[in-house]
């Protein structure tokens, strides 16, 4: 018998509508989990950052959302939801949320306090101050937080085999049905797929990058860390826990910081 | 161990140094040679570029010479290991570099620990010190980040006091300092330094500060070139050239005058002064600029100069002023300047 | 105990799994959410929660510090040799980035089922995190700072001994922050390949369609663990570090 990582190239050729189909499913978990925390995250994080409020609790559900083990999350909610779809999408969802608020929240926050004076000084509403100064700023970051979560999601996503949600882990958890080099193709295709998500949006955010900023010195931070994945945490860094500046200069940044676009570290 | 077991002030010179980056066209410092007297401050002052921070950062090897040599208390600096040198000099650098992790006693004692001293010797020496830098004791358990700029700026030159070298190296030390607390701190480092006469290498670009504080001033511009190397007065009454006389500035005849006080020249007589009342006179610890300006409010009359307890000792007037400042030219040592 | 190669997808058929071992009592009969009675009994026996929690820290513990050893004695060395910086931290997000359990399943083929391909696993993926930190940490040490040290006459080991590390410091730990707690969650995945730690009570249960209690129990547990060490490493780092959380008073 060949080895099964040859011959795992075989299963995805010989398969490959089961392998298009799992990855399809799961695309589509990955994709609504990441979009419904979009739809809650970003209106929520623009809105709080934009009125500078409950930074402590809007950088802190990341620091909480990081902690969280997603096979332990993936297994409370199955009591109450049961197993399958539902399970799933509910678990990736609160796991793909944090980031998002959080980088958003910080992003539209730490815009430059002087530009948005500036900008209400030249005479335009809160409205269009947040429109035209504060989001177009705050992209880069924003796209960031919405690479960690897609990108961790999709990995995560993997767990769903377990759970009766489908997807590539149904292929990958399943060496029984599927043999070893079913097993192992299946994990180059979810290998592929992870660092193909990775490019995808980090092309996004240089392209929602304004020119002028991409220019300057971006500091690189992140709020990497996922269980099971996170490849975004590409030479980026955790920055230490509030009230740690050295200097007095330095305005006390509370939780930790979050990623920017550039990742050619 | 101090240069020479001594932990007097050492005197410095510089023998034809030269610098040259390697992939530069001019060099950084081209045959820079001159003498600093032990205990003796010398600011090294020129526009930007013109390598007087390089100049200073060569003596204590921070930088590494192309060629020539700088000598301490007529020893070679290349003749011992760059951290031996380091720990037998001072060093304070603009955003003085206090370590944030240590308390204000430690940051002042690194190098005493450096060298070995016993904990009592090191606890006695940084509070001595801070004293001496005018701080209140407590301040010795607290940490950088609680102090404000002036204060970080004298730990830094307790620091550099801590195991009394006889050499210190100050770069635009006052530099990044507001201009009140500069005024003050530089009269500090003035008081200080005349209690403990250090032989000091001082580095800015502002000539009022060079003017204020050095015993002796370098005048530099690109390529190290050493312009004009003089007592701060000479170099007002005498510019070696255009240049010097630009970069001094055009009021340096004022600037000479605030150089001498009333108490130095030649008074003229009290009746001169006779139409006194109370706003014509002016103490003789005046500056000759301070009187000039008193002149100038009541018609270039001369007035009457007081002693402390308020007895007239004599008049002051144009001619005092302009008779001191002929004298204070003929008396000039000759310039140590080249061009 | 199944061999993880066999565990089947859970298929949800039929109802949850009541062992009633003759003295099941009415919560967990009626597969209420928690019954806690049931998990007093099983924390030292039977499923042995506590047993599993020990085995889940002790795997958490040895990648961490496997990880750090390797990271840090990377990251000095990437300090003063910049041009390993770009080689480690691809070699670094290459193994981040790969699925773990995609991961898991390969490197079985390779290590066959047991610890050591585990630890390997989750030593991969401390790599990154620890690496970038420790390296940022020792980078943000303010020039002024390493020149004033430097010019006072403090040699580069001192200067890394005594004035870089300690200030690097915050940023390490929050660095070994991240890599607990994640490291927390890829070892409950990790249950899938050997039967150790707070995953496998899950994954138990998972395969035999098990009752509620079994899932949150398990799951809780795991969380409380993550976020026990993550509010540990807030805690060591603000002993660590006095200095920062001192304010101006003056």
């Amino acid at each position: 018998m060949s080895s099964p990582f040859i011959g795992a190239f075989g299963f995805i050729v010989d398969r490959a509508d089961l392998v298009l189909r799992t990855l399809t499913e799961h695309l589509v978990i990955s994709a609504e989990a990441v979009g419904i925390a979009l739809v809650i995250g970003l209106p929520l994080g623009v809105f709080l950052g934009h009125i500078h409020r409950f930074s402590f609790l809007a950088i802190n559900v990341s620091n909480l959302g990081r902690a969280l083990p997603s096979l332990a999350l993936l297994a409370i909610f199955l009591p109450i939801v049961g197993i399958g779809n539902t399970d799933v999408l509910i678990a990736l969802t609160v796991l793909a949320f944090p980031p998002i608020l959080t980088n958003t929240y910080v992003a539209i926050d730490q815009v430059e306090p002087e530009v948005v004076d500036a900008a209400k000084g030249i005479g335009l509403n809160p409205m269009q101050v947040l429109l035209k100064v504060e989001l177009p700023l705050a992209l880069p970051l924003i796209f960031a937080g919405i690479r960690t979560s897609a990108v961790f999601v999709v990995a995560t996503a993997t767990l769903a085999g377990f759970f009766g949600g489908g997807g590539l882990g149904d292929i990958i958890s399943n060496q029984e049905s599927y043999r070893l080099r079913g097993v192992i193709g299946a994990s180059y295709v979810l290998i592929v797929l992870a660092f193909l998500v990775q490019f995808l949006f980090v092309g996004i955010e240089r392209l929602v990058t304004p020119a002028g900023l991409r220019m300057s010195r971006s500091p690189v931070r992140n709020r990497a860390g996922r269980p099971t994945i996170d490849p975004s945490a590409m030479s980026e860094t955790v920055e230490a826990e509030e009230d740690a500046p050295t200097t007095e200069d330095e305005p006390a940044r509370v939780g930790h910081k979050l990623q920017t676009g550039r990742d050619t570290r | 161990m101090a240069l020479n077991g001594s932990s007097t002030a050492a005197p410095l010179e510089f023998a034809n140094v030269t610098k040259q980056y390697p992939n530069a066209e001019t060099a950084a410092i081209d045959n820079l040679s001159f003498t600093v007297p032990a205990g003796e401050v010398c600011v090294l002052v020129g526009p930007s570029g013109c390598g007087k921070t390089t100049a200073m950062r060569l003596v204590n090897r921070m930088i590494d010479l192309t060629s020539g040599d700088i000598l301490i208390d007529d020893a070679t600096i290349k003749g011992r290991s760059t951290t031996d040198l380091r720990r037998d000099i001072g060093y304070v650098i603009q955003h003085v570099g206090l370590f944030p992790h240590l308390t204000v006693l430690k940051n002042i004692s690194v190098v005493p620990k450096l060298l070995g001293w016993d904990r009592q010797r090191m606890n006695d020496r940084a509070h001595e010190l801070l004293d001496l830098i005018g701080l209140p004791q407590e301040m010795g358990s607290r940490y950088p980040s609680q102090l404000s700029g002036g204060q970080r700026q004298r730990v830094g030159v307790a620091r550099a006091l801590a195991a009394d070298p006889p050499l210190m190296l100050m770069d635009e030390p006052f530099g990044a300092i507001d201009p009140i607390n500069r005024d003050r701190l530089q009269n500090e480092f003035l008081r200080l330094q005349r209690e403990i006469r250090k032989t000091v290498v001082f580095v800015t670009h502002d000539i009022d500060e060079a003017i204020k504080m050095g015993d002796k001033i370098a005048i530099l511009r690109e390529g190290g070139q050493l312009v004009q190397y003089d007592t701060p007065a000479n170099i007002l009454a005498d510019p070696a050239n255009d240049f010097v006389a630009q970069f001094v500035g055009a009021d340096r005849g004022l600037k000479r005058l605030a150089l001498t006080r009333l108490d130095e020249i030649e008074l003229g007589d009290v009746s001169a002064a006779r139409h006194v009342n109370q706003a014509d006179t002016v103490s003789d610890r005046a500056t000759l600029r301070d009187a000039l300006s008193a002149m100038m409010s009541d018609s270039m009359r001369p007035l009457l100069v007081v002693d402390a307890e308020g007895t007239p000792i004599g008049s002051v007037s144009i001619e005092q002023i302009n008779n001191a400042l002929r004298r204070g030219r003929t008396d000039a040592e000759p310039t140590a300047s080249t061009t | 105990m199944t061999p993880a190669s066999v565990l089947g997808s859970v298929s949800g058929a039929g109802g949850p799994n009541i062992p009633s071992f003759g003295h099941a009592s009415s919560c967990v009969s009626n597969n209420g959410t928690f019954c806690w009675d049931w998990f007093t009994e099983n924390w030292s026996s039977k499923v042995d929660f506590q047993a599993r929690l020990f085995e889940h820290v002790k795997l958490t513990v040895i990648a961490v510090v496997i990880g750090f050893t390797v990271a840090f004695a990377l990251a000095v060395l990437a300090h003063r040799k910049r041009w390993l910086v770009p080689p480690v931290t691809f070699v670094g997000s290459l193994l981040y980035t790969i699925p773990s359990l995609a991961a898991f399943q390969i490197l079985v083929t390779i290590t066959g089922i047991n610890d050591f391909t585990v630890e390997i696993a989750l030593v991969s993926y401390t790599l990154l995190i620890l690496f970038t930190n420790t390296l940022a940490g020792l980078s943000a040490v303010p020039p002024d700072v390493v020149d004033a040290a430097r010019g006072t006459g403090l040699t580069d080991t001192q200067i890394l001994l005594r004035v870089e590390l300690p200030l690097a410091v915050p940023t390490i730990i929050a660095g070994l922050r991240v890599a607990v707690v994640t490291i927390i969650s890829l070892a409950t995945v990790a249950a899938f390949i050997v039967p150790e730690g707070l995953g496998k009570p899950i994954f138990d249960a998972l395969n035999a369609g098990d009752f509620n209690t079994k899932f949150i129990a398990s799951g809780v547990l795991c969380i409380l663990l993550a976020l026990f060490a993550d509010a540990l490493f807030v805690g060591v780092q603000r002993v660590l570090t006095p200095w920062a959380s001192a304010r101006r008073t003056r």
